[in-house]
């Protein structure tokens, strides 16, 4: 087996997260594969923030409709059971509380839950969009990234240098090499899971903040 | 058949263009966006005008064109995505944008419409869009405060609408429409199909015709599709 997760095992291994009956807000990127991680027989709700909850599969190609789209403007179809809404009404989901799990992707995490996904100042400037809502106001929140960047760069950080998105909110990290608790309330980050040949000393080496070794 | 019903996109926007105005345009990307009212504003010319709205259309598509033609001075948005024409300009310094959370944009438009001239939230808490901005300890938690959005037209689409103004959205190209046909002084819809008193369930209708003043038919949905995504066919056994 080669060494750590790729982007589906890390998106299998966000699906671990979720729970039967949850309302799911996905992001962009790896955490919308994790759509395809759902175990049979769990009900788990996916809602989209342009309004709409109880996403299904994507279209067949003579099923597109160019008013039935994701949040990352994705083509996609509704299920029997979906519903559609106005942003305010999609937001006030999100912003009070009723949204279970948000799974998004990030740039930088703070090992007391920071996290930095919308901005490189200078270089990259693709907006907000709904990630400030759904990190402030989702009961859990699970990040997903690499866990080093493009230049080898640690990506789990005592402190964010990039932009935050939002200040004490990640619950759980998910990289291509481990599984991270954040401590929100300063008890700090914990080792939840190795992926599959990464060694503890690896991760120490690989990131740039403590963490406890409390692997059960 | 009259009512609020216009003729032309035009007649439509009659008396309603001034330089410097704030327009609200719905949409997210580009579904449910007012294409017809658009065009007509990029004919007219009008310039100077403040845009709120979740985006800036797209390459050749939609509020971009007011973009291209230097239209827009300053826009309140919550997202560029791909749109390099809104990310030049922004980074050239040739248009001020004023970066919302989507949620929290939401939130002020429907503020303003409901006369709620701010309110609290923990989105941005921490973050550089609360910088400045009053903050308050509620019930041990810290919130910001956010005013209220309002313009001076908002142009909305719809997939029908009956002559009082009693409008129907289709699927997700709802999204900030209706609130945005709340917050402005004059609220002009384009609907893909007008139809007589009596034809739209009054149980079924998504906005209430006292907040829309003129109606006009949408001779341009083009309707792009931003991220066509597809899937396989399952083989027949």
């Amino acid at each position: 087996m080669s060494r750590g997760w790729d982007r589906d095992a890390m998106a299998a291994r966000a699906a671990r997260e979720l729970r039967d009956g949850d309302y799911v807000n996905l992001g962009i990127g790896i955490p919308t594969l994790v759509a395809n991680h759902i175990p049979a027989g769990m009900r788990v709700t996916l809602q989209s923030e342009n309004g709409m909850l109880g996403m299904g599969p994507f279209p067949y190609d003579d099923e597109v409709d160019p008013d039935l789209v994701n949040a990352g403007k994705q083509t996609i179809t509704a299920l029997p059971s979906s519903s559609f809404f106005s942003s305010s009404a999609s937001f006030a989901m999100i912003r009070g509380g009723h949204i279970d799990l948000a799974i998004l992707g990030a740039m930088e995490v703070s090992a007391d839950g920071d996290i930095a996904n919308w901005s490189v100042p200078g270089k990259m400037m693709k907006g907000i969009g709904g990630a400030m809502d759904l990190v402030s106001g989702v009961r859990r929140v699970v990040a997903v990234m690499d866990h080093v960047g493009k230049s080898g760069q640690p990506k789990l950080v005592a402190r964010c240098s990039l932009p935050l998105t939002g200040r004490n909110v990640v619950d759980i990290v998910i990289t291509n090499l481990g599984v991270f608790a954040c401590g929100k309330r300063g008890e700090g980050m914990r080792l939840v899971e190795c992926a599959p040949g990464v060694s503890i000393a690896e991760l120490r080496e690989t990131t740039a903040a403590p963490f406890l070794e409390a692997v059960s | 058949m009259k009512g609020k019903f216009c003729e032309t996109p035009e007649e439509a926007l009659d008396g309603l263009l001034v330089p410097g105005m704030t327009i609200m345009s719905g949409g997210f990307g580009l579904v449910g966006n007012p294409e017809t009212l658009i065009d007509a504003i990029a004919r007219d010319g009008v310039s100077r005008l403040t845009i709120i709205s979740n985006n800036c259309g797209a390459t050749g598509f939609g509020l971009w064109r007011l973009l291209a033609n230097s239209q827009i001075e300053r826009m309140i948005s919550s997202y560029i995505g791909d749109n390099a024409l809104f990310e030049q300009r922004v980074l050239d310094g040739a248009l001020a944008l004023e970066l919302n959370p989507q949620g929290t944009l939401a939130e002020r438009i429907r503020a303003g419409g409901a006369g709620i001239p701010a309110f609290y939230t923990r989105t941005g808490v921490g973050t550089v869009v609360a910088e400045g901005k009053p903050h308050e300890e509620i019930d041990g938690v810290t919130y910001v405060r956010e005013r209220w959005l309002r313009a001076d037209l908002a142009i909305i689409k719809a997939c029908r609408a009956d002559p009082e103004g009693n409008l129907v959205f289709r699927k997700t190209a709802r999204n900030f429409n209706p609130d945005m046909a709340t917050a402005a002084r004059i609220t002009v819809v384009e609907a893909e199909e007008l139809v007589p008193a009596g034809a739209l369930d009054p149980d079924h209708i998504h906005t209430p015709g006292i907040f829309v003043d003129r109606i006009v038919k949408a001779t341009i949905n083009e309707r792009r599709v931003e991220n066509r995504t597809t899937r396989a066919r399952e083989a027949v056994a």
